[in-house]
């Protein structure tokens, strides 16, 4: 459903393409997850998804369409992006806020969505957070935060979800709780892309993984294809074997403890 | 008591309070009268004499204040919005200190006509809006607020110096009503100024309105805007714009009346409303409250002398902003 064709983005006066000539695609009913070091390009595919960025090459497209061409809310009809970062300046009641979500389907004068909306009370459920819906949104912690913010991404509705590092501030159980609803929700039909760090979840929940490297695809395919231990050794730079989960037989990595005369903070 | 009727209570209190304020405001003057023979006199009935001074000197002065204060807490509610920084206000856009240039400018060169002023005025202020626009634009920040904020005051200390000076070979009486023109007034207000005023205020505010669903999009920042299909920076431009020349406007027709764009969305946001559709609205009825009610202070407080309009929102905006800074930090 969205496809990244050759894509090239190049930020004014630097040397080097941030992204450089990026393949990929997220097609509905999967899990697509991009995976790379810090600085490797990640985030900066999302900005250009959501068109702060101009491309210097190729093209993005959903469902074929040039996205340069089409409207900006008929994109996000479609496609609901939850970015890395967001705080609020001014407060909302958690409901409100989530009802946000439905911006891009209401003419300017339309009147605001009730609590009692279907699509806002169905999206504060699937993310698990109806007991917050009266809370004020500065009274939540860093967890209950993102989870809120998954909900407005909910009750934006659309085909295609994007998510840019969803469980960083997230414990174990509600980090695997918003894993499996990704996997529900690409189940239930969705394109679902997701930029994250969790190499071992990612690899147990995606369909497909794309390796990012100084902007390049340094490998793509299924789990198995990517989490090689040669292949994420030399992308990450740090000694590391490739295991298996125990459970479902997923590869799992598992980062060595530096013992060579090397500092672990030194790159070769 | 369901949501919905507890706001519609709200309000019409609210708005109970703004007309009890504007008529105590008609009343009281050199002749005070009472509260009957006012609303008497507005719909033309009794005293000759009463009928006179309500109609063409106090209801236009109290009118005016009122529509001052309503595009000034509409623009400042936007502008908090659409800037995501709660201490956005039209004055801190170089708004103010673009029309204060060109109404001083103006003065001093001795056009003072009444349609003069708020033409050099609106034109100033134009110049400045472009400025801000160029000189955020420049540094790269298009998108982002702090930049055009920034930018804003800078403009602004720029229009500081070019009134200086104007001002300099100035003779002492057009210096005077500078001054007292930069410091805020209603005190000359006529239905012709009112009248334009109104269509401002009332084409500003409506669109401002039609805007409100973006900026409680913007509110939430550049990248989740995006991703709700709202052009942050094209979105905020058209937003920074309409309330500048708002702003602009009540400049023209009343001088620098500081803080109310300032205060107001503040005190609406402290009655429970988060929304900027009914947060634009309630910040028209509040402001038009205020700055009446601030009027009211100003010839209240050392009769027969009258203190600056400006002043008056300026002694009570200070303590706010330093409170509200002290909230951000």
């Amino acid at each position: 459903m969205i496809d990244f064709d050759r894509v090239v983005i190049r930020y004014p006066r630097a040397s080097a393409a941030a992204i450089d000539t990026v393949t990929l695609a997220a097609p509905r009913g999967a899990v697509t997850a991009v995976v790379g070091p810090n600085g490797s390009g990640k985030s900066t595919l999302v900005r250009a998804l959501l068109r702060l960025l101009p491309l210097s090459s190729g093209r993005i497209a959903i469902d074929g369409a040039d996205l340069a061409q089409l409207e900006r809310r008929t994109v996000a009809q479609r496609i609901a992006v939850v970015a890395q970062r967001e705080s609020l300046v001014f407060p909302l009641p958690v409901w409100e806020y989530v009802a946000l979500g439905r911006h891009p389907h209401e003419g300017p004068w339309a009147a605001a969505p009730s609590r009692t909306d279907a699509t806002v009370a169905s999206a504060l459920d699937r993310a698990e957070i109806g007991a917050l819906a009266h809370r004020s949104t500065d009274e939540l912690s860093g967890g209950e935060w993102q989870r809120v913010r998954i909900a407005r991404a909910l009750a934006q509705g659309g085909e295609a979800l994007v998510l840019d590092e969803p469980t960083t501030f997230l414990d174990i159980a509600h980090e695997m709780a918003m894993f499996e609803l990704l996997a529900r929700l690409a189940h239930e039909g969705m394109a679902v892309l997701l930029v994250s760090h969790q190499l071992n979840l990612v690899a147990r929940f995606a369909d497909t993984m794309i390796l990012l490297h100084r902007g390049h695809v340094a490998a793509a395919g299924t789990p198995a294809d990517v989490m090689r231990a040669s292949v994420l050794e030399s992308v990450y730079e740090w000694p590391l074997v490739v295991t298996r989960d125990p459970a479902i037989g997923a590869p799992a990595l598992l980062p060595l403890r530096n013992r060579g005369p090397r500092s672990p903070f030194q790159t070769p | 008591m369901s949501a919905a009727l507890r706001a519609s209570l709200l309000w019409s209190g609210v708005a109970l309070v703004v007309l009890l304020v504007a008529i105590a405001a008609i009343a009281y003057g050199a002749v005070p009268l009472d509260a009957r023979a006012v609303v008497h006199a507005i719909g033309g009935r009794g005293d000759p004499v009463t009928v006179a001074i309500v109609r063409t000197l106090r209801l236009p002065r109290a009118v005016l204040a009122l529509l001052v204060g309503a595009g000034l807490g509409m623009a400042g509610a936007a502008l908090q919005g659409a800037l995501r920084n709660a201490l956005a206000e039209p004055y801190l856009l170089g708004v103010s200190g673009g029309a204060a240039v060109g109404a001083v400018a103006a003065v001093a060169l001795g056009a003072t006509g009444a349609f003069v002023l708020p033409l050099a005025s609106f034109a100033g202020a134009t110049l400045a809006i472009a400025v801000a626009l160029l000189v955020a634009r420049a540094s790269g920040g298009r998108a982002d607020p702090r930049v055009l904020l920034m930018a804003g005051v800078i403009v602004g200390a720029f229009a500081n110096a070019a009134i200086m000076v104007l001002l300099s070979n100035a003779p002492p009486n057009a210096i005077r009503n500078a001054l007292w023109w930069m410091m805020g007034s209603v005190g000359d207000a006529g239905w012709l100024t009112v009248g334009w005023l109104a269509v401002y205020v009332a084409l500003g505010g409506a669109l401002l309105l039609w805007f409100a669903r973006d900026i409680d999009i913007l509110a939430l920042g550049e990248e989740s805007a995006a991703a709700l299909g709202v052009d942050a920076a094209r979105s905020s431009r058209s937003i920074f714009l309409i309330a500048a020349l708002l702003s602009a406007a009540t400049v023209a027709a009343a001088g620098l009346v500081g803080f109310v764009g300032l205060v107001v969305p503040h005190l609406v946001r402290s009655l429970g409303v988060r929304r900027h559709r009914p947060l634009i609205a309630g910040a028209a009825l509040v402001g038009a409250g205020l700055v009446v009610a601030a009027d009211l202070v100003a010839r209240l407080a050392r009769p027969p002398a009258e203190l600056p309009l400006g002043a008056v929102t300026a002694l009570l905006g200070v303590p706010f902003f330093l409170l509200q800074l002290r909230r951000l930090s």
